[in-house]
């Protein structure tokens, strides 16, 4: 019995929560140190488990199988492919960076009150979201992922709703109500994905009679599982609603910016940047596997919906007035990249998937967390608020750039290369795809631009005036990140030699080859 | 001795002459040490009734639920005692002369019962929430219930400290008629003990402290409909007795099948009379659906639920469900399999508008206890979606939910009695405003008890939702899940606002404080958190003891 490296991985933060969350009222610096220490300590073993994968081996490794809930044939089973354990590493490696950026956004405003701990209560929500985050990319028994996609609401809902933006325009009492509405709209949306989820779950149960699903690939391989094409068909619609909401597709993304922009910046990091990756990720994971049939029957109607989310989303971000929800809109057009490479069903789309929620996510954090740091000074989200910080805050304005720069895909950062992948791929199944798919390009260039443009060139404007440069902290937190985006861009190889074999193996299961093999070869 | 040879005690006593005399007046056989759990409550509330009598009024409380205490451990140890027998299982059988059927369903239904009742006892029990009065502590219950309300001698009462300790052998009566109820294998019983513990439940519902006109209305609407719902089962017992000129479960069972092998000559114009069996059999259903709140003869639950005593409103919410469900569990199961498909659009209806009715009617609440009482409503639907499915996992997982159901509803409640203002309770929800920011652990626990009526994974409503609709979709009623699904999400919203009131609302200036209990609420509270983590995330165990206990025996 080998030592269980993946249920540390999603204990070690768990156990932190409730440590943070026992922190008295008075000790809240405390509190925020040992909510660090247990992240870094996630990213530690994180770090082990990348070490410890063999990219050629089996396809789920450090696997973990005790019974569970024997009467509903639920197994609590864990292993990593290398889709999975990149997610991990990229939620272990970001929750560190949320944890500072957010250090003084949860302190209370008033200090009268003894058994209120909105502190402690901030860290151990981002530690528990982070431990079920990491416990679902590395489920795999579907049973298990179901409960953690549904229980991860609750910490993120309490995130939302519980610590909102102090930078916002209006009264308290108007923000607090628009505040409570994106979280309960958030929570709805993804409760009613959920529970559609849940009779799709109880289906494929009463079809298949268990829920591990390396059972089920197996018996599916072997013939002793066969479907009804109706059947897969509303099971795989019953699945893909819940991801689709959750990562989010259009039309079901309108919570997003709502919540992105009423959350705290750490917090709009976590929903975009970890907890929505769950459903691109489950997309590659459950749809694919589970209903290969039915995955190309959907693939044009949800080809379509992913353009439709890469144009719609550049647009609407090109007209954002807020800076947060301009970047919510930009990450819903990212989302529409990710799932067209994982519908594209060619290698390079997939793979190129799989990178651009890992480079997204540091992407995105990068730049959110920026502007976070842009908000808390100025203390307002409104782009037209802003101008001519570059001259008092060039460091804020430079790291600001680059973060905008990976977010449009230069070539040089992390994002180029995964968004090259998925365009290539898509073009190579669907040309006209491909094509359309490009114009998102040019619309990210627009909407990055202009917003660096407004708030950061131009004359200064009075309330900037005087504005303080990144301190030591903000600096801890960018610098890493910057580097990682520049270092994943020239030099992705350690990534893609750890997804490509996984990538492989669910080709495999969607029995699809690529069409035009000469691009593989030339890559 | 057979179940045969006791109808023929009621049905042939005039006509058969030709038996020998010693035949006529046979002892009948009662296995006593089976029905020790019934016996040792009932014998404990006839002694709670001569407490009252002969005790002095300062030692009445204390001897009163140290009794009621000390009769329900009891009994469950009874209940355990039984099952370890194996009782439950390889030695099931049919005990008291075909009366009371002694099986894994009717054990398990009991130690919930009981249980459940325990820890209701607790809030009963309970006197440091409200204020002391005239120098002497008080619980949720009238002064003196016989007076009128505002009257001189309510004021005597009050001044005098008098408590109404009756309500402990008045819940014993009640436990003791929940225990025969899903037992019961004959109609007769089933409508005798339906009596006994729906008699004591109107008289607790009238007996609050505070708003005592409205607790009063509660009991007159809950009696008249009661009384109303029992007519309906009497009659369809009575129209059964027709078809199978008999009322046992077994005799029934086998006309209703057709092997049946003699005909009695009294009965030959209606004996198998389909007319008498559909409309008695939907009859019997109407009485035992109205007492698990189902649309649409759930009329009653909102007001009852609001007027009763709060811990009333508990112990009745949870053990009534469990006892109703039982009874009729086993009658669709043990009486009715043969009619499975003439009932099955029926149910499903009734399940269908229980499920969404509840939760939409919900949403427009605004008290609390009203709140919850259509989030019963709404649980009763789902449940029927685990009874329909009418296979053996079907039964155990509606004996799993109501496990689970019943501990966070009295827990639930039990929250509710806390959160007061000058008035007694603050049970419309806008006082609820902002009570996470003033008591952070109240409102989580009760946030806890939400979700799991919401049924968020790792919660125990989770664990008993999935059992039930799992169920429900191998016995082929995918529609129903679906629609269950549904109406989870709708049921969803309003368990969220009242989350989202408590946490994210700024508190009120003259919102209601949060009473800090006795250690017997405590217990309540605690045990209600506990059942629900732990069947929420380790709920194997329980899930084998009710599947184990998921056999009725015939």
């Amino acid at each position: 019995m080998s030592f269980p490296l993946l249920t540390a991985t999603a204990a070690l933060p768990a156990i932190g929560a409730v440590a943070t969350a026992a922190v008295p009222a008075a000790r809240r610096t405390a509190a925020k140190w040992l909510a660090l220490a247990f992240s870094l300590g996630t990213l530690v073993l994180a770090g082990i488990a990348l070490a410890r994968f063999e990219p050629g081996g089996s396809r789920y490794q450090l696997t973990e199988s005790h019974a569970w809930i024997k009467d509903f044939g639920v197994r609590y089973e864990l292993g990593v492919d290398g889709i999975g354990l990149a997610l991990m590493a990229l939620t272990a490696l970001l929750i560190p960076f949320v944890i500072l950026a957010g250090w003084h956004d949860a302190d209370p405003l008033e200090t009268n009150s003894s058994r209120w701990r909105p502190t402690q209560g901030f860290f151990a929500l981002i530690l528990m979201v982070e431990a079920m985050v990491v416990l679902s990319f590395v489920a795999t028994d579907v049973f298990l992922f179901y409960i953690l996609f549904e229980a991860m609401l609750i910490p993120m809902y309490f995130l939302i709703g519980g610590f909102g933006d102090r930078a916002h325009s209006g009264s308290d009492e108007n923000a607090a109500a628009q505040r409570s509405y994106a979280a309960v709209k958030f929570l709805l949306y993804n409760l009613v994905g959920g529970l559609i989820m849940l009779a799709a779950v109880i289906g494929l149960y009463v079809v298949a009679g268990t829920f591990s699903l390396s059972e089920i690939a197996a018996a599916r391989a072997d013939g002793s599982l066969t479907m009804a094409t109706s059947t897969e068909r509303w099971l795989f619609l019953g699945f893909f609603f819940a991801f689709a909401v959750k990562a989010p597709l259009w039309p079901l993304h309108t919570w997003l910016p709502n919540a992105m922009g009423e959350a705290t910046t750490p917090v709009a990091v976590l929903i975009t940047a970890v907890v929505d990756k769950v459903g691109t990720f489950a997309m590659l994971r459950f749809c694919l596997q589970l209903f290969p049939e039915a995955s190309k029957w959907a693939t044009p109607v949800v080809l379509v919906l992913a353009l439709i989310s890469i144009i719609y989303g550049a647009l609407l971000a090109v007209g954002q007035r807020d800076i947060k929800r301009l970047i919510a809109y930009a990450s819903i057009s990212h989302f529409g990249f990710i799932i067209l490479g994982i519908f594209a069903m060619t290698s390079q789309g997939q793979s190129g998937a799989t990178l651009y929620m890992v480079n997204h996510g540091i992407s995105t954090a990068a730049l959110m967390l920026v502007a976070g740091f842009l908000i808390t000074r100025r203390g307002s989200r409104l782009i037209a608020d802003y101008g001519g910080v570059q001259k008092v805050a060039p460091v804020l304005a430079g790291t600001f750039l680059i973060g905008g720069l990976a977010t449009l895909s230069l070539p040089g950062l992390a994002p180029f290369v995964s968004e090259f992948l998925v365009l290539v791929g898509a073009f190579a199944a669907y040309p006209a795809v491909g094509i359309i798919a490009t114009t998102g390009i040019v619309l990210a260039a627009i909407y990055v631009l202009v917003l660096y443009q407004r708030t950061m060139t131009g004359p200064v404007k009075a309330e900037v005036q005087g504005m303080a440069d990144l301190k030591v902290r903000e600096l801890v937190v960018v610098v890493p990140l910057i580097a990682l985006l520049i270092f994943l861009g020239v030099y992705p190889k350690p990534l893609t030699e750890i997804v490509n074999p996984a990538v492989q193996h669910t080709m495999s299961d969607v029995q699809k080859k690529d069409p035009q093999p000469e691009v593989e070869a030339a890559k | 001795m057979s179940a045969t040879a006791v109808h023929s005690l009621w049905t042939m006593a005039g006509g058969v002459t030709s038996a020998a005399p010693d035949e006529k007046f046979k002892a009948p056989v009662i296995e006593y040490t089976q029905l020790t759990p019934v016996l040792i409550v009932i014998g404990v509330a006839v002694l709670g009734v001569l407490v009252e009598a002969f005790v002095p009024r300062r030692a009445r409380y204390y001897t009163q639920v140290f009794l009621a205490v000390a009769a329900l451990v009891a009994a469950f140890a009874a209940v355990i005692g039984l099952a370890a027998a194996g009782y439950g299982t390889t030695k099931a059988h049919i005990a008291a002369m075909g009366a009371i059927a002694v099986d894994g369903p009717a054990l398990f239904l009991q130690g919930t019962i009981l249980l459940t009742s325990l820890v209701a006892v607790f809030t009963f029990a309970e006197r440091r929430l409200d204020p002391e009065s005239h120098g002497s502590r008080v619980d949720s219950f009238a002064a003196q219930a016989a007076s009128v309300p505002g009257s001189d001698s309510e004021k005597a009462a009050v001044k005098a400290g008098f408590t109404t300790t009756e309500v402990f052998p008045l819940l014993l009566f009640a436990v003791a008629g929940m225990l025969v109820f899903p037992a019961a294998n004959d109609l007769l019983t089933l409508f005798v003990a339906l009596e006994v513990f729906s008699l004591p439940l109107y008289l607790l519902c009238a007996v609050a402290r505070r708003k005592r006109l409205m607790s009063q209305e509660a009991a007159v609407k809950y009696f008249l409909l009661g009384a109303f719902s029992s007519a309906f089962l009497l009659f369809g017992i009575a129209l059964l007795y027709g078809y199978a000129g008999s009322v046992s479960y077994a005799q029934i069972a086998t006309v209703v099948d057709g092997s049946i092998q003699q005909i009695d000559p009294a009965l030959a114009d209606t004996m198998g009379n389909d007319v008498l069996l559909l409309i008695g059999g939907a009859m019997i259903l109407t009485g035992l659906l109205f007492k698990v709140g189902a649309v649409p003869f759930h009329m009653w639950t909102p007001d009852v639920y609001q007027g009763a005593p709060t811990p009333v409103t508990g112990f009745m919410a949870a053990a009534t469900k469990v006892a109703a469900f039982g009874a009729l569990l086993r009658l669709l199961y043990v009486v009715l399999p043969g009619l499975t498909w003439d009932l099955r659009p029926v149910m499903w209806g009734i399940a269908i508008v229980t499920m969404v009715g509840g939760a939409i009617v919900a949403i427009t609440q605004t008290d609390i206890k009203r709140l919850l009482a259509y989030s019963s409503i709404a649980h009763a639907g789902f449940i029927l979606a685990g009874v329909i499915a009418a296979t053996p996992q079907g039964i155990s997982s509606v004996l799993f939910y109501l496990a689970t159901y019943s501990f966070v509803t009295v827990g639930a409640f039990a929250v509710v009695t806390l959160v007061r203002d000058a008035g007694g309770e603050a049970t419309h929800l806008s006082k609820w405003a902002g009570l996470g920011r003033r008591s952070p652990l109240v409102a989580a626990v009760f946030a806890v008890f939400l979700l799991a009526f919401a049924g968020i994974p790792l919660t125990s409503g989770f664990s008993g939702k999935f059992a039930v609709f799992k169920a429900a979709a191998e016995g082929g009623a995918s529609g129903l899940v679906v629609v269950g699904v549904i109406s989870s999400a709708i049921a969803a919203f309003f368990y969220i606002r009242v989350i989202v009131l408590m946490f994210f609302s700024e508190p009120k200036a003259d919102g209601p404080t949060v009473a800090v209990p006795s250690p017997l609420t405590m217990t309540t509270i605690a045990v209600g958190v506990a059942v629900t983590l732990v069947l929420g995330l380790a709920p194997q165990y329980f899930l084998d003891l009710a599947s184990q206990a998921g056999v009725f025996v015939r």
